[in-house]
């Protein structure tokens, strides 16, 4: 029991945070898509193929902010295919995400092999460094909690004010919320509702690149096959317990969050087996969607219907 | 004789256009999903060749391992059993408007459980023993599907999340139980083999085929015909194309959305029981490839149809079994086939695309 007391310190909250980056910056991409009316269950494919870019860039490049570039590059380019798919093509949302996450899957697994020649894991590459904020990481406990991480996490806190800025406090963010909601309306009132779209859905794919390049850059500085382990799919949940909105994401992601890092510090504990360890931010993302959307009544922005002009 | 020439001969004038109708109809019917397999080997063939494989080799290494002789047809059939399974767990589900992604959990939970009880009995009479496990599996899948049902009927839970997370915790659940509780001797994480009694029999020797392949035809059978036939089968439907309508023809969408996510849990399930009662012998971590996926892909390039999905199913035992003789043979990774599957799914997920693709190559007469 003592040695169970012990794993909860400042060290367990600052690592809730990190492990809360990627789960936010996925969540913030799910945000971006579904307000415009795309559900992005592809998100986890989108974060798996950027881990994997952002690492064979690095490695290639020896320089890891070209690798996050790239990353973002290919959640892009995965969210332009996500948009033609369902936008143009009127195509299933979430078949056309399913498909996107098992390519993601198939995809970085193959290229793996062709430079690496393994399946499991790449090479160690060149990952992000941590900073530290100079005045912040004075403060006791605060500091300790914030004051030293990678910069993507700081980029992410930055990102989740960004976009409640966009979303809620600009004419950009109010078209973006008509397309969503009632897009016939938005159109009729000169809003481009194709382009919007487009534009969201890249967007999402590229937060979801950032979260995909924290995990293999910021976090391990290696590539794991399938090191994103359903995040993608936890960060829908968080977006969902956020209710749509950048702060709701980010607290459901540093919850989800700290629950990984709890998972991880029993595990090092070795108190348990690994498997039941494992398996508990799946069963709190389980708990806590039936929760919040049980009791506490979340309402979708959009009946995500496409859009098919008169 | 002349008489009777001209008079063929203006039957068949009339019954030849009605004819080339009703066959452009069934190509047409059929045709985005051809287009689809044809558009993603197309592309497979350039990511092969940008990774300095021939994809004429490749793939010609993949039919033949997969249809060049008895032992590579066996193998095909025994990779299709498993996944005309799952995709029809996905496809009744998604009659019901429902996205059961999550076979794979279901497909492990039902195979444990059939193997706990392979393991269990001893000197039980086979036609006992089998069909006590084969239950089993059925009934652990199904459970697995209760959870994400009950969660959406009563508390409105995406089930694409839930049935997404609980694959996951049934992987580790079963990695638990393999490795700690019911682990067989040695390094291996695997149950002890199940008594000879709960085996189902291996039908083309020295292939691994075995029985369970009838099973899963047999369900083919009976999920068309509990779909198109039966009231249950209509209300399902009713459900799935429209809950609202549904509900006020008299229809519970809450209870024929928890049935019908049931029932594919334990479809899904009970193929992960014929795996281990007809192939392994056992339960061994990680046996599943990710049959799960497999079988949504199939559901989807069947039509989302029983019938089709036999066909498709047999088409992803193929690109299975064949893609292990294309991997020894030209050293090509087996994870082209995922990529395969993938872009497939991609392609029928808008068939809108293949259309624009067919006017794009002037193919007017097909896209009409």
């Amino acid at each position: 029991m003592v040695e169970l007391l012990d794993i909860i310190n400042v060290g367990l909250f600052a690592a809730s945070l990190r492990m809360a980056t990627p789960i936010a910056f996925a969540s913030l991409g799910g945000i971006f898509s579904e307000r415009v009316g795309i559900i992005n269950i592809g998100l986890e494919g989108m974060m798996l193929t950027s881990a994997f870019t952002g690492v064979a860039a690095s490695y290639f490049s020896g320089n890891p902010w070209l690798g996050v570039l790239a990353a973002v590059l290919a959640g892009g380019l995965l969210g332009l295919l996500h948009a033609l798919l369902t936008v143009k093509f009127i195509g299933n949302q979430i078949v056309s995400g399913t498909g996107i996450n098992i390519f993601a899957l198939g995809f970085t697994a193959y290229m793996s092999q062709i430079i690496w020649g393994s399946r499991g894991a790449s090479e160690s590459v060149q990952g992000l460094k941590a900073v530290s904020i100079p005045l912040l990481k004075n403060i006791p406990i605060i500091g300790d909690v914030i004051g030293t991480h990678t910069p993507l996490v700081y980029l992410m806190l930055i990102v989740t004010v960004l976009s409640y800025i966009v979303l809620f406090k600009t004419p950009i963010g109010l078209r973006i919320r008509a397309v969503g909601e009632h897009p016939a309306a938005a159109d009729t009132a000169g809003i481009n509702v194709f382009k919007t779209k487009y534009l969201c859905v890249m967007v999402g794919g590229m937060l979801a690149g950032l979260g995909g390049a924290f995990l293999s850059l910021g976090h391990l500085s290696l590539f794991v096959g399938g090191m994103t382990g359903g995040r993608g799919f936890i960060a829908l949940a968080a977006m969902i317990f956020g209710r749509w909105t950048p702060f709701g994401a980010l607290g459901a992601s540093v919850l989800f969050g700290f629950f990984d890092a709890l998972q991880m510090r029993l595990q090092a504990l070795g108190l348990f087996p690994p498997q039941i360890t494992l398996a508990i931010p799946y069963i709190i993302t389980v708990i806590a969607l039936a929760g919040v959307v049980g009791w506490l009544k979340a309402i979708p922005p959009s009946d995500y219907k496409p859009y098919v002009k008169e | 004789m002349a008489e009777k020439i001209r008079e063929l001969y203006t039957e068949a004038k009339e019954l030849l256009p009605r004819f080339l109708a009703r066959a452009k109809l069934e190509l047409q019917r059929i045709l985005p999903q051809t287009i689809a397999i044809l558009t993603a080997f197309l592309a497979g063939a350039i990511v092969l060749l940008a990774t300095g494989y021939s994809p004429i080799e490749a793939y010609g290494a993949l039919i033949i391992g997969a249809f060049g002789d008895v032992f590579g047809i066996g193998q095909t059939f025994t990779q299709a059993t498993p996944i005309i399974f799952t995709a029809l767990a996905f496809l009744f589900a998604f009659k019901c408007g429902l996205f059961n992604i999550g076979a794979e959990g279901q497909l492990l939970v039902g195979a444990f459980a059939a193997a706990l009880v392979g393991i269990s009995f001893d000197g039980l009479p086979p036609f006992v023993h089998i069909p006590m496990a084969l239950l089993a599996g059925a009934l652990a899948g199904g459970l697995w599907g209760f959870i994400p049902a009950i969660l959406k009927a009563e508390l409105g839970a995406h089930e694409v999340i839930t049935t997404m997370m609980l694959s996951y915790v049934a992987f580790y659940v079963t990695a638990y139980m393999v490795n700690y509780p019911y682990k067989a001797p040695g390094w291996v994480p695997q149950t002890p083999l199940i008594a000879s009694s709960a085996q189902l029999p291996r039908i083309l020797q020295p292939t691994q085929l075995s029985a369970s392949i009838f099973l899963a035809v047999i369900l083919v059978g009976l999920t068309h015909y509990t779909l198109q036939k039966t009231t249950f089968g209509y209300e399902v439907r009713a459900t799935g194309l429209s809950p609202t309508a549904a509900e006020s023809g008299g229809i519970s969408v809450k209870k024929e959305m928890i049935l019908a996510l049931v029932i594919s849990g334990a479809m899904a399930g009970l193929g992960g029981a014929g795996e281990v009662m007809g192939v392994h012998r056992r339960f061994i971590q990680g046996f599943s490839p990710g049959y799960g996926w497999d079988g949504l892909a199939v559901a989807l390039v069947g039509g989302l149809n029983p019938v089709g999905v036999l066909l498709a199913a047999v088409l992803f035992g193929a690109l299975r079994s064949g893609g292990m003789t294309m991997t020894r043979v030209t050293g090509v990774p087996l994870d082209i086939v995922i990529v395969l599957q993938a872009l497939v799914i991609l392609f029928v997920a808008a068939p809108m695309l293949v259309r624009y693709l067919l006017k794009r190559g002037g193919f007017k007469w097909w896209s009409s």
